[in-house]
């Protein structure tokens, strides 16, 4: 099937939901696709059991007159077009002006025992608690970097979670020194104060971090680095993120350049949010890590830029520099503890599909030649998880992206429009 | 309470909240997802369908990401662990 889209928005986060209510307040035609089953992105992500914030629910109700298309994974681009996998099909959708808003990912860095059951990422067990994930009286380490430690301990908790303790890798000087520029962002010094006010009483250790997850066929326990030494603890669930990067792969797919000044790639864009590539506009955390707001206005303005309305998009931009100075901030307090850089020992795995271990890598010093000696990305992350890794470990910088960006079926890489049970069952993959 | 839905996992009868994950409904009944290639259990890590490590069978259908896929009334869901 083909349809098409006067302005298309992939990604249904913050950022592509206020894209698609500017474009479609312009009159155009518009398609919002995730491969979510729900829109609201990371942080309104449903929950199965609370209520949703008032911002994500009116950022939803402002949906009308927006074709939402949900679980739709983007696995191939064409010229103007995307090829797209759903449930039962595969769809090609065309586009006038297409809004890249793919957001972001959690940085999950290898260390002993990370592929145990059990072991999850911060904002990963966020997520899962989100969809029902039973948590329940559970106990949870959580261990990482960033704000986002507390806004999981806090959903966990919600979720009856018994939260032992936030290791926090920054150091306790570092974290002070972020808490008191936060109030040049009065509402999210308000957000976070809430936060701690919540979370009193579970420890949140500074200069803390998961030396190893210690187990049989599931998670027992975690070693912790702390300042005054190592500890062990028991624990049932141990969830561990370092932070987030942009998801750039649609975009290198695209053909839009890559700001690749740091390990980790953002989708380049100029003032107004235009990629290197004519009609392709990008907005929130995949130009960058930059939070909530920053996310609202980029998405704001790249819809009304996919509509035709400079004016409307430029009036924004005042807004959105102050609001990407807080992403600067972030980045400035919570880069990485060189120690995390070397958890990882020789047999540790650190590509998670295939099952390579670092020791395997010694002696390669291109991704290339290590993925075709040792499969190393080669999985179906396609080296989302390891080649994320490896470059944070300064180990290869990140591979380009290659179609199809997502494991697709035969099928829908054939550009049929719908596939024979047989076919899915058989999983019939490239 | 909202209401619940009624599938299974390896054959086991499990209730969820509607609008669970099918990650989530497996969880009641196992900590293990998939078999590694070198045959180690494992289970879901990202949460938000980057990592495959939570794939399943559902009805039938092979690698399918549990994270991204909504729980159905009467599911057949089959790990491989
Ligand atoms: C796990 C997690 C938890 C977070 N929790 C919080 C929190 O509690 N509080 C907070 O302030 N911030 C949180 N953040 C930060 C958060 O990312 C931002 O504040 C905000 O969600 C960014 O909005 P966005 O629209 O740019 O991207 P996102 O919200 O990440 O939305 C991007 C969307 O694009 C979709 N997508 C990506 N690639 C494709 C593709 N190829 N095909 C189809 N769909 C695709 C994704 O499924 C996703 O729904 C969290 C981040 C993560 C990763
Ligand atoms: S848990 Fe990572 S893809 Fe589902």
């Amino acid at each position: 099937m083909r349809e098409h889209y006067d302005v298309l928005v992939a990604g249904a986060g913050p950022a592509g939901l206020a894209a698609a209510q500017a474009a479609v307040s312009h009159g155009a035609r518009v398609g919002l696709l995730d491969m979510q089953a729900r829109p609201g992105g990371q942080v309104w992500r449903h929950d199965v059991r609370l209520p949703a914030a008032p911002a994500a629910r009116q950022a939803i109700e402002a949906l009308q007159g927006v074709k939402l298309l949900a679980r739709h994974s983007v696995v191939t681009a064409e010229p103007s077009a995307l090829r797209v996998e759903t449930p039962t099909g595969s769809d090609l959708l065309s586009f006038g002006s297409l809004v890249l808003a793919t957001g972001a990912r959690e940085l999950l860095l290898p260390f002993p025992g990370w592929t145990l059951p059990g072991v999850t990422g911060a904002g990963g067990l966020q997520a899962l608690a989100k969809q029902g994930w039973p948590v329940a009286g559970k106990r949870v380490v959580i261990g990482g970097s960033g704000p986002l430690l507390l806004a999981a301990a806090d959903t966990l908790r919600k979720h009856g979670a018994h939260v032992l303790g936030m290791h926090e890798q920054a150091s306790a000087a570092t974290v002070r020194s972020f808490a008191w520029q936060l109030r040049r962002w009065p509402a999210r010094a308000a957000q976070a104060a809430g936060l701690r006010l919540r979370l009193a009483g579970v420890p949140y250790r500074c200069g803390s971090f998961v030396r190893e997850a210690i187990g049989g066929d599931a998670v027992r326990g975690a070693v912790i680095e702390t300042p005054h030494g190592t500890r062990q603890v028991e624990c049932d669930l141990l969830a561990v993120g370092y932070g987030l990067v942009p998801n750039t792969e649609l975009a290198a797919l695209l053909g839009c350049a890559l700001d690749e000044a740091d390990a980790h790639p953002r989708v380049r864009v100029d003032a107004l949010l235009r990629t290197s590539v004519a009609n392709i506009h990008a907005a929130g955390e995949a130009c960058g890590i930059g939070g909530l707001a920053v996310a609202r206005i980029e998405g704001a303005m790249a819809g009304h830029m996919a509509a035709g309305d400079v004016a409307a998009a430029s009036a924004l931009l005042p807004r959105r520099d102050r609001e990407r100075r807080f992403g600067a901030l972030l980045a400035r307090h919570f880069t990485l503890d060189p120690r995390l850089r070397e958890l990882a020992d020789e047999r540790t795995l650190v590509c998670r599909c295939e099952d390579v271990a670092l020791g395997a890598l010694a002696g390669y010093d291109d991704a290339r030649a290590a993925k075709l000696a040792t499969r190393c990305g080669m999985g179906a992350c396609q080296g989302r998880i390891c080649g994320t890794a490896l470059a944070e470990l300064g180990r290869f910088p990140r591979g380009g992206a290659r179609p199809p960006i997502f494991p697709a079926r035969l099928a829908t890489l054939a550009g049929l429009a719908d596939f024979s049970p047989d076919d899915a069952r058989r999983g019939n993959r490239p | 309470m909202s209401a619940m839905v009624r599938l299974t996992v390896n054959g086991q009868a499990v209730e969820v909240p509607a609008g669970a994950s099918v990650a989530a409904a497996v969880a009641h009944a196992t900590q293990r997802f998939r078999r590694s290639v070198h045959d180690a259990p494992r289970a879901p890590l990202c949460g938000m369908g980057v990592c495959f490590e939570c794939r399943v069978s559902v009805d039938g259908v092979v690698h399918v990401r549990a994270c991204l896929t909504p729980a159905g009334e009467g599911m057949q869901v089959i790990t491989d662990a």
